[in-house]
């Protein structure tokens, strides 16, 4: 983070509007003005972020049993059974099948749209809004509509009917469901990406191609060695919103799978939710949104060291 | 990559774009084409692209099994208070990080930006006890007080503070010479210059809180609370099977005007998107 207004208050000795006190010279009230301005977001950050951070914290160290209003200190007994829960390996590997399955496909798919839009075509702008448009469709509807057409009976067997292959119950296995999933949530939010993807590709200068083609280079060495560098400052910043994104899923699951079949697809967050809210095991689930946390802030923290290795420049 | 392409590319690439199209639009039709299908007709084989026989049975339904106006008014006002209180805080924050200088500034925005690691859901326990305390479980304020403050914002005011830092600072500093006070300045001056990026802001506040799914479950329990997303899980009948054509109505009817919506300014959602602080 740099700054780049390196600017003081107005000059001294300037008549300062009204009549104030020699202590408010500008320069402080100007400070003061920052501080105000700030107040909102700070207070709020430190009442709805900060604070129930330290919470958090705090409720994972207690056995906290709602219904017989007990909250008794149990040290890190909680951070024991999360060691030993029976479900921690299917969750985990859940987590980490959606999130990798997650961000492989939509940064993929992103990057081949973006690319397609970006040639010289009537029409990109239509395509893209086409592409766009699951974004602003409401969550839950687009997965209620997704939920049914991925039923036994429903429209993705039945095309894959008419091309004479027989579906899976796409929900109900255990593979299946997860990939299902999945490729939901691509579509819903991919056309995110690829906007992002697709100022990039306009950024990069045309003279950098030209010259490859006087060198008779391939277009897939021009995009191996022109795009990907180019893009890659974007490439990073859609990675690391994508990867959190992913860890945050919870609606597509409790809509389409309520975690099942058996657990394999009770990510992280949907096992919180029902540690929490369904069994009322506060305590428990503070521990798990412990478990989230470090999660989140330990993969952000590794691809943000990793950039050092494949980020071409920095803006 | 903008070079002239033949015209076998060219239909190399319409294909592609049209085959990659399916599965982006071909849900929306047949949610809304769906929901004015009989129910024997939804799962008709091949399915109707169009419905054979179109009737809004589904429509009337779905304003009998659930107080569905009173929870469209709710997901439309909360979603608009967040968007205006979000716009309002970070505008302010993001203002004075990037133009404003005051002690502690650098520490402060530090603190602040760690929101942008704190999702909601890893701090849903803490609030939801919070909210409990303060008597406001089962009413709308965890949904507009969370993320007006909480890590929504915290992004909005990053994306702004990005914002005003490129915007070149002479016309203020000549307002400031001109006696003109802070807020002023950043009223008159700085507010109005930095319209896409409060577009943008706007959009995707208004689609997070419009969005919103486990924190309206966890806080809210009477039919006439809910919000959007929130009901339409809920059209089941006496059975507690899915009452499919009536949830892709109310499907329809909670999609179709933020789509119309987006398809009348698409140019705004899609560029103030990728070209405002967003940008690597």
């Amino acid at each position: 983070m740099t700054r780049t207004d390196t600017r003081v208050g107005p000059a001294e000795g300037r008549p300062t509007l009204g009549r104030a006190r020699p202590f408010w010279t500008s320069r402080r009230r100007d400070q003061l003005t920052g501080y105000l301005f700030i107040t909102p977001q700070v207070l709020g950050s430190a009442v709805f972020v900060i604070l129930p951070l330290i919470l958090v914290v705090w409720y994972s160290l207690h056995e906290w049993n709602v219904l017989a209003g007990t909250f008794d200190f149990v040290g890190t007994d909680n951070y024991q059974a999360l060691a030993e829960d029976p479900n921690l390996g299917a969750v985990l590997r859940a987590t980490g099948l959606f999130s990798v399955g997650l961000v492989v496909l939509n940064l993929g798919l992103a990057l081949l749209l973006a690319v397609l839009l970006n040639q010289r075509l009537r029409g990109t702008i239509l395509f893209r809004t086409l592409f766009f448009s699951p974004v602003v469709v409401s969550l839950v509807a687009w997965t209620i509509v997704w939920g049914f057409l991925l039923q036994d009976n429903g429209g993705v067997n039945g095309l894959l009917d008419t091309l004479g292959v027989d579906g899976p119950n796409w929900l109900r296995g255990e593979g299946t469901a997860m990939l299902s999933v999945i490729v939901v949530q691509v579509f819903k939010n991919v056309g995110l990406n690829m906007v992002l993807f697709l100022a990039a590709l306009q950024g990069v200068p045309a003279s950098l191609y030209e010259a490859a083609e006087v060198d008779g280079a391939s277009r897939m060495r021009q995009f191996r060695l022109i795009t990907v560098p180019m893009i890659s400052p974007t490439i990073l910043l859609t990675s690391i919103i994508t990867v959190v994104g992913s860890l945050q899923v919870f609606a597509q699951i409790a809509v389409l799978t309520q975690g099942g079949p058996g657990t394999s697809t009770t990510v992280l967050v949907y096992y919180l939710y029902q540690q929490a809210f369904q069994f009322h095991h506060f305590g428990y689930g503070a521990t798990l949104s412990i478990l989230l946390f470090v999660t989140v802030l330990a993969l952000t923290v590794l691809q943000w060291q990793m950039r050092k290795k494949w980020v071409f420049h920095e803006s | 990559m903008s070079r002239d392409l033949s015209r076998r590319t060219k239909l190399v690439l319409y294909g592609a774009l049209l085959v990659l199209a399916i599965p982006f639009v071909f849900p929306t039709w047949w949610m809304v084409t769906s929901s004015l299908k009989p129910v024997a007709d939804i799962f008709a084989f091949p399915p109707q692209l169009l419905p054979v026989n179109p009737r809004f049975d589904a429509y009337r339904r779905v304003f009998e099994s659930q107080p569905f106006g009173q929870q469209y008014l709710n997901s439309l006002y909360i979603a608009l208070l967040v968007t205006i209180g979000t716009l309002a805080v970070s505008a302010l924050a993001g203002y004075a990080f990037a133009r404003i200088r005051f002690r502690g500034q650098n520490v402060l925005f530090l603190v602040v930006l760690a929101g942008l690691l704190i999702p909601s859901e890893v701090t849903i326990v803490p609030l939801f006890q919070m909210f409990f305390k303060l008597g406001l479980i089962n009413t709308h304020w965890p949904l507009i007080l969370v993320p007006i403050f909480g890590a929504p914002s915290v992004l909005a005011t990053f994306i702004m503070r990005q914002f005003f830092i490129s915007l070149p600072n002479e016309l203020e500093e000549a307002a400031r010479v001109d006696g003109l006070g802070r807020f002023a300045t950043f009223w008159r001056i700085a507010l109005p210059l930095s319209r896409p990026a409060l577009g943008a802001v706007a959009i995707f506040t208004f689609l997070h809180s419009w969005n919103l799914y486990l924190e309206p479950i966890v806080f809210l329990s009477s039919p006439e609370k809910f919000t959007l997303p929130q009901a339409l899980t809920q059209f089941v009948d006496a059975y507690g099977g899915p009452m499919w054509d009536v949830q892709l109505a109310a499907a329809s009817m909670t999609a179709l005007p933020v789509l119309v919506v987006f398809v009348i300014a698409q140019k705004q959602f899609v560029e103030g998107l990728a070209h405002t602080g967003l940008k690597g």
